[in-house]
């Protein structure tokens, strides 16, 4: 799916980074309110919950090459509530979209379309007298191959997550996150609540 | 012990040393400032939100500490807005608390709601919503700790009104703040480092870009000590102005669109740039095309987004500043740099012919020469704030620079009309100090109403209106770039003596150079509050200039006085 896309940057590609953030009311629009203000373009965006109460991770696929997903994460980082970022987009990857497609699917119509989904390995999870909705999973340029195959027999209406990603192997991503250009420091004590240390003068 | 969500903002406020809030009450604050009366903290009444939003950000540039403000929902939230922003785009540790519709009314458009977190969150650190008393204590630790720790910055505390009226138990300072997210602390990769060091041993042509990092964190000493052990010139901006003496030789000046020119030469013919706690702003770099081609640049940043934003940067360095330099010191070679340091005095030219302090008085007062009397008159030690405007760039031109944390002026978002409430604001935090607010007739007006707030609180600044009878910078913009045509740049402006008077000040008019030192020596000498009038030439420019988007080498240099130029009302 990390296909070339022409636009104003040479070289412009898809990044496909995944963020673990806080999940807290407004955390979704301080990050699409970054997108939007920094200008880098959003292709997709998903949030769902983790395993880890409270963390909510978001899979967000940018229009840009790797200085601008640099530039993304060192500015999402400023985002108080945003836990990891890790750019997934040069890392063996698993990336898989999903889409629920209601076709037009007259009897006379039904083997066919039941072999376009045989062979994309999609599934029928509803079927009528007249339509039938499929339930692709893959890379996005799969699913785009199977909405190709569907189109002659009419899409009546679809819907499509975005990309979720998630590294392969047995590792997480890693434990200590390498930040933009710097590292944590060993003992971290964040407990001074007031101003100490701050007076500059 | 149950407290009311009031008295919790106070008590976790005093906790954090705050001792002075600038504010404007109304209906969704009440609840706090019924419980302000049983605090020990003084609160400055201002006469417009965005006052008081100037005054705590002028407060807390003066003092190093947190500034607060203060104020109602809707109007009063909205009108802290610009005041907000001022203190984002400078890095400046401001608190806004603003009050809130009861939970019940938000999202309902109810009396004076507005969104006042979905407002200011590209204009704030960071921001909360709190409509739990029981969440309100830990929230300001948190939001008190965000804005001080890290690259400093406004953070918005917007509380509903019966927060502030529920009970609820805290006790300040005993919950340690926990924010997983956040990473102040950040420290430079080791390699990076060692690059560093061998690409400053190694550099023929260094310059060292000073901002205001360097005063946030206290390093000026440490640079000195590595710009003398190094023998690498430093250029300054408009916010790091201060940082290391004016006078000192390796101080090259102000950098940027009115740098002096060597300045800007400098750094374009230099073979390392140096950049430590600035952000390599347009109005620094001009054109980035054509920016410091020949060097490779080292950039040292507490805000890791800062690196590469503007300018590719070879070598970056996130971390403190002052820890960065210590960090260095030990490491880098003392060394001579005569040729390059012979090589910029060159480029000085007749600089020193063309400077304005050595044209003779020919009877026309201009501004430059009312700011250069009156850092002589007050031998560059005044605690000076400016406006925005071509004042501005004359202050940082011609009041000298010897100490740190002498000037404060809008530098990111160039607010006029911040010039004298951050002043108050300033003056409270030093008392005592002599305090010059420098301002334009223009951005005075806009927060004017604020010279009553002086006399409220019983203050004692000075106020030097540079009065050129039109919106000076905007109007010089119009005669170079705008073929003269002067679109809205003239002002019909108020009896500004009287306008000071009525306000409680004294006030008079000067409009020969002549009578300059004499009037700052008056103004020193009146126990109240003074306003000077100075009647300045109108149509006079700031030069050297580099255009909007040029490269820093084609400046509009100052007209000689002996060359004659064809632009004779230059």
């Amino acid at each position: 799916m990390l296909t070339e896309v022409t636009g104003q940057k040479a070289l412009a590609r898809l990044q496909v980074l995944a963020v673990y953030v806080e999940d807290l009311p407004g955390v979704l629009t301080r990050v699409a309110s970054l997108f939007r203000r920094r200008l880098f373009n959003i292709a997709s965006l998903t949030v769902g919950h983790t395993d880890q109460p409270g963390v909510s991770r978001m899979t967000i696929v940018m229009e840009g090459d790797d200085a601008d997903a640099l530039r993304c994460e060192a500015n999402l980082y400023r985002l108080v509530n945003v836990l990891r970022v890790e750019n997934v987009t040069h890392l063996p990857a698993v990336i898989r979209d999903l889409a629920l497609v209601k076709v037009r699917c007259p009897v006379s119509a039904r083997r066919e379309v039941l072999e376009v989904c045989d062979v994309f390995r999609a599934r029928v999870v509803d079927m009528s007298l007249d339509a039938v909705i499929i339930e692709s999973t893959g890379t996005e340029d799969k699913i785009e191959g199977l909405l190709d195959l569907l189109r002659p027999f009419g899409i009546i209406e679809m819907v499509r997550t975005g990309s979720v990603a998630i590294t392969r192997g047995v590792d997480a991503l890693s434990v200590d996150p390498q930040f933009v250009h710097a590292t944590v420091p060993e003992a971290v004590d964040s407990s001074d609540g007031g101003q100490g240390g701050t007076n500059v003068l | 012990m149950e407290r009311k969500g009031a008295d919790i903002l106070w008590d976790t406020l005093v906790h954090a040393g705050v001792e002075v809030v600038f504010g404007y009450p109304g209906g969704a604050i009440l609840p706090a400032y019924d419980a302000l009366l049983d605090s020990p903290i003084r609160h400055v009444l201002a006469r417009h939100e965005q006052g008081a939003a100037h005054m705590a950000d002028g407060y807390a540039r003066a003092s190093g500490r947190l500034g607060v403000a203060i104020a109602t929902s809707g109007p009063g939230a909205t009108n802290l807005v610009t005041g907000i922003a001022n203190a984002m785009l400078d890095s400046s540790p401001v608190l806004f608390i603003t009050g809130q519709v009861p939970s019940w009314m938000l999202g309902r458009d109810a009396f004076q709601e507005v969104d006042m977190t979905g407002i200011t969150l590209p204009i704030t650190k960071h921001n909360y919503l709190v409509s739990e008393a029981s969440e309100l204590g830990h929230v300001l630790e948190e939001a008190i700790y965000v804005a001080c720790s890290g690259r400093p910055g406004p953070v918005l505390v917007d509380i509903t009104k019966d927060a502030m009226q529920q009970s609820a138990s805290f006790a300040p300072g005993t919950k340690p703040v926990r924010l997983p997210g956040y990473r102040p602390d950040l420290r430079a990769l080791p390699e990076e480092f060692d690059r560093a060091v061998s690409m400053i041993d190694e550099a023929k042509r260094p310059v060292v870009l000073a901002g205001r990092g360097v005063l946030q964190s206290g390093a000026s000493d440490d640079l000195l000590a590595f710009l003398e052990k190094t023998q690498v010139p430093a250029a300054l901006t408009l916010l790091g102005l201060g940082c290391i003496p004016a006078s000192h030789p390796l101080n090259l000046g102000m950098m940027g669109m009115h740098g002096e020119a060597w300045v800007n030469l400098a750094i374009q013919e230099a073979d390392l740039i140096v950049a430590l706690g600035m952000r390599f702003d347009d109005r620094v770099t001009g054109n980035l095309a054509a920016y410091a081609r020949g060097a490779r640049k080292i950039h040292v940043e507490i805000d890791p987004s800062e690196i590469n934003k503007n300018v590719q940067i070879d070598v970056g360095i996130v971390g403190d500043i002052r820890e960065t330099l210590q960090r260095l010191m030990s490491r880098v070679t003392a060394k001579r740099r005569d040729t390059w340091l012979a090589r910029i005095d060159d480029m000085k030219g007749d600089s020193a012919v063309r400077d304005i302090q050595s044209l003779p008085d020919n009877g026309r007062l201009l501004a430059a020469h009312v700011i250069s009397d009156l850092w002589n008159a007050t031998q560059g030690k005044a605690l000076v704030i400016t406006d925005v405007g071509q004042h501005q760039m004359w202050v940082a031109q011609y009041y000298h620079q010897e100490t740190p944390h002498r000037f404060i002026t809008s530098g990111g978002l160039g607010t006029m009309g911040f010039g004298v409430p951050a002043a108050i604001g300033a003056k409270i935090a030093r008392p005592d100090e002599e305090v010059w607010a420098v301002v334009g007739d223009g951005g005075f007006q806009m927060t004017a109403a604020e010279l009553t707030t002086c006399t409220q609180e019983g203050l004692k600044i000075n106020i030097a209106l540079i009065n050129n009878g039109c919106l000076g910078m905007v109007r010089q913009w119009q005669e170079f770039f705008y073929s003269k045509r002067y679109a809205a740049t003239k002002l019909v402006n108020p009896d500004f003596v009287k306008l000071a008077e009525a306000h409680g000040l004294a006030a008079w008019r000067v409009e020969q150079r002549a009578d300059v030192r004499a009037a700052v020596e008056r103004a020193r000498l009146e126990p109240g509050s003074v306003l000077i009038d100075f009647r300045v030439e109108q149509e006079d420019s700031v030069y050297p200039m580099v255009p909007a988007g040029a490269g820093l080498e084609d400046m509009i240099r100052r007209p000689s006085p002996i060359v004659e130029t064809s632009q004779s009302d230059w």
